[in-house]
């Protein structure tokens, strides 16, 4: 494909892009978020349609309609957020991606077939709503194969895996290359693209900027063609003493999950002390947003002594008189739950800070204050804005992350939470919040980060503890723990995890 | 070939002027439904608009029509911006007129300074305790306050005609359905002396104002804003739902309470069947007109207002039906929630489509 562009209204998502995926070959398409890529492979499948440019398939220029006809050209697409019915079966969910009920007759023993052969195991009569995020995704690579693909896109298929799963993927996706079905591979993890992936193009800011082989190239010159700055690793901290008070106890916290399908709490202890770094690792949707919600006070635990912010039981108290006893939080979504992006910055600042920042006199908003309160989050963050009065949805992922780690971390917090700190967030900034962090944590405060990367718990955390199936695993200090032996906890397949302990007869 | 495609944000300009367009294509619809009709267009968008403006109580009665619609739209905008649709204004209302009425009822002998305070606050009250029925039934049973405030509208309407019919019907009314005249001191207070503007009318600006400021620069205010656009953010920040659908439903009830009152002791002096002319229907178009803004309500409320006296000089000097009013109301919020679209949306024309597609 050649001269690929696409405007989006305040937003060029792809400039004159050209990519060209050879048969037989693994090819990855890398880049920030932001950077354009799922722009163009939604061009390629036909979710969008491209202001212009060509593409050519098999030697013929095609327009390609709708993802019907992508289908049916041989193009199938995994995508990052699955379309799978909970309540239904492995096999009825498959049916309902088919265009015609001919093609539904011996689904199951084809599925069956295609899921041995590939070494996808997969039980065709479970319901979708038992499976792990592993097994749905295989659900979604089986639907592809039926239709026999000859170029299979998987968008940022790994974010959700453990990493024995991630291994047992590209054994799958080896062999489908070598069986001739190209592969696009977009990610932005590069060790995985460098070990997968034969050719590699590289976008930022909407454009293509290099195209070469990621064997080739070390993970750091990757990533500096990727953002097109120098990378720093963030300053190593001074190890911890042991004497530091515990400013955050969870004793037992056991909730049930409001939502239908969540993940239920259950027996979750730790402690936090002063100057620690807590990294929670674990894999999407096994607890983390439950226990990030009972920790900012928006679930309340049954017990007061379940959650204890710097010794003051506060299991019972909303998130108002959280903040109060010097709790303060940063959700993982930003849009419409850490901040209202209809809303100025300085209203946005005002959300979360109006009690700790003395914003309020006599019930009317202070408006001066709040608005240099916001200011000094702008200056001391580097947030690129026009100033408190832009709107949040003026900004940038990375620079509203910013803002809004900026706005916790300046309340000056006793105790800070943040789920997944750096998600959809550009490199720099990402360097950004975790000296933030680092550096609240120096100054004496008990921070818990619960995230998805590894790598950042890794380069973050004093200790790490993995969440699976709404439990917690023991703690282990960072340099005790390998990427293995996490892994090992995040599949659930690891020591009994806490309140869990077999009974001895 | 029309093309149409999203902003990405809010347009200031269209915010402003997407009402005046609404209401430019207001009188150009309804001026071709009176053409249809057989009447000249022009004079009837005239007769409709301007002329009412023209007669020699014009303001005065323009005034009257108003304070009752500016009040409940101001509560309404306020309820609307917290995501609470309060849909029963007009139940309010009513069940404020029978709160207020039935005190003025039944102290005919009492002097005003004990009287007319008492009618005041029964009357708010009443709607306070309407609305906040509503309010209960969402938080205790998840009950949808558009259906429950409607419902409950409509069964205060029959509550007010069965005791204006039956035991309230008044003994020297010859049998037509209506209360006894409140006594003077049950009356409200004239602004000025031989004229319909009564205390209403200055309040309701005033309450305008108050809930503007409120909305706008307090914390209260700023909880309403948020629950309104990012409920999540909201409980993220602490503030409780369940009390700010309280509140809401309290001021948007108890204003319209008022504003039943003063109908009752300003305008009418006793208690009718046909109370309010779908006022608490209309202040919903006040509110949206009004863009959703306390302030916005003033200058809505009189052009609602007008329709009111359009409709009326309507009726008599061309013979158009009553039901004018409502046509030309409804085709008002028809094109006001049209024009909205182009708050997010960008409209233009675009040559046939050559060469674009890859």
């Amino acid at each position: 494909m050649t001269g690929m562009t696409k405007q989006y209204p305040g937003c060029l998502a792809n400039d004159q892009v050209a990519l060209t995926v050879g048969r037989n070959q693994i090819h990855a398409l890398l880049g920030e978020n932001g950077a354009g890529k799922s722009t163009l492979v939604k061009a390629i499948y036909g979710v969008v349609k491209p202001d212009a440019g060509t593409i050519v398939w098999d030697g013929q220029p095609v327009t390609i309609q709708n993802p019907g006809h992508a289908q049916r050209l041989g193009i199938g697409m995994v995508f990052q957020h699955f379309s799978l019915f909970e309540a239904l079966t492995v096999t009825e969910n498959i049916a309902l991606g088919l265009a015609n009920a001919s093609e539904r007759a011996g689904l199951r023993e084809r599925i069956v077939r295609i899921s041995t052969e590939y070494g996808l195991p997969l039980d065709p009569d479970r319901v979708v709503h038992d499976l792990s995020v592993g097994e749905r995704q295989r659900i979604e690579i089986v639907r592809c194969l039926l239709q026999n693909p000859k170029l299979l896109i998987m968008d940022e298929p790994t974010s959700v895996l453990t990493p024995s799963e991630v291994q047992k993927l590209f054994v799958t996706l080896r062999r489908l290359a070598a069986e001739g079905c190209s592969i696009l591979y977009i990610s932005h993890k590069l060790e995985e693209v460098r070990s997968l992936c034969s050719v590699a193009t590289i976008m930022r800011l909407g454009r293509n900027v290099a195209e070469c082989a990621p064997a080739e190239k070390t993970v750091k010159e990757l990533a500096e063609i990727m953002i097109a700055m120098d990378l720093n690793a963030p300053t190593p901290r001074p190890a911890q003493t042991e004497a530091a008070p515990p400013r955050l106890i969870l004793d037992k916290l056991t909730i049930r999950s409001p939502n239908h399908f969540g993940t239920d709490l259950r027996d979750i202890s730790l402690t936090v002390r002063g100057g620690e770094i807590l990294g929670i690792a674990g894999i999407a949707g096994n607890g983390q947003t439950e226990l990030m919600d009972a920790l900012s006070g928006e679930i309340l635990a049954g017990k007061p002594e379940s959650v204890r912010i710097d010794g003051l039981p506060a299991g019972h108290l909303g998130p108002h008189e959280r903040r109060r006893a010097r709790g303060c939080f940063v959700p993982e979504e930003r849009n419409g739950h850490g901040a209202v992006t209809t809303m100025t910055l300085a209203e946005n600042a005002f959300l979360s800070a109006f009690l700790r920042g003395a914003l309020v006199r006599f019930g009317i908003i202070d408006a001066r204050r709040t608005h240099a309160f916001a200011d000094d989050i702008i200056k001391a963050f580097d947030v690129r804005t026009t100033g408190p009065k832009a709107q949040a949805r003026s900004l940038s992922g990375g620079n509203l992350q910013k803002f809004l780690v900026g706005r916790e971390v300046l309340q000056n917090p006793s105790v800070l939470v943040i789920n997944q700190p750096t998600w959809g967030v550009d490199a720099g900034a990402a360097l950004a919040i975790h000296e933030a962090i680092m550096a609240l944590a120096q100054a004496g405060a008990a921070v818990v980060i619960i995230s998805q990367d590894l790598d950042e718990i890794f380069v973050l955390a004093d200790r790490i503890a993995v969440i699976a199936g709404g439990r917690l695993s023991e703690p282990v200090p960072t340099r005790e723990a390998t990427i293995e032996s996490i892994g090992r906890l995040m599949g659930g397949t690891g020591q009994q995890p806490l309140g869990e302990q077999p009974v001895h007869a | 070939m029309l093309k149409i495609e999203p902003r990405g944000y809010e347009s200031t300009f269209w915010r402003y002027a997407s009402p005046v367009l609404a209401l430019l294509l207001t009188g150009l619809t309804s001026g071709l439904i009176f053409a249809g009709m057989g009447r000249p267009p022009g004079l009837t968008v005239y007769t409709f608009l301007i002329a009412p403006l023209l007669q020699q109580d014009g303001l005065e009665a323009l005034a009257v029509k108003a304070a009752p619609l500016i009040m409940m739209g101001v509560g309404l905008s306020l309820a609307y911006r917290a995501n609470v649709w309060n849909i029963g204004t007009d139940g309010q209302f009513t069940v404020g007129a029978i709160c207020g009425g039935g005190i003025a009822i039944a102290f005919p002998e009492a002097p005003f300074w004990a009287v007319f305070p008492a009618v005041v606050i029964a009357g708010t009250l009443g709607g306070m305790a309407n609305g906040g029925l509503v309010a209960w039934l969402r938080i205790r049973f998840n009950a949808n306050e558009i259906l429950t405030s409607l419902m409950l509208a409509y069964i205060t309407q029959y509550l007010l005609v069965y005791l204006v019919v039956g035991p309230w019907r008044d003994p020297q009314g010859f049998g037509f359905p209506q209360t006894a005249l409140f006594s003077d001191d049950a009356l409200a207070p004239r602004l000025i002396e031989d004229t319909n503007v009564h205390l209403g009318i200055l309040l309701a600006p005033l309450f305008s104002v108050g809930l503007w400021f409120m909305l706008e620069k307090s914390l209260l205010g700023f909880q309403f804003r948020v629950l309104g656009q990012a409920t999540r953010a909201a409980k993220f920040a602490g503030f409780s739902e369940n009390r700010l659908v309280w509140i809401a439903m309290l001021i948007s009830g108890g204003l319209a309470g008022l504003a039943g009152v003063f109908e009752a002791t300003g305008t009418l002096g006793q208690l009718t069947t046909t109370l309010s002319p779908g006022y608490g229907f209309t202040a919903i178009i006040v509110a949206f007109l009004g863009r959703l803004n306390p302030l916005g309500a003033i200058p809505a409320g009189l052009l609602l207002a007008l329709t009111y006296l359009g409709g009326d000089a309507a009726q008599i000097n061309l013979g158009l039906p009553n039901a004018v009013t409502g046509i030309f109301q409804g085709i008002l919020l028809f094109y006001l929630l049209g024009c909205d679209f182009l708050l997010l949306n960008r409209v233009g024309w675009r040559r046939t489509k050559a060469g674009a597609a890859s």
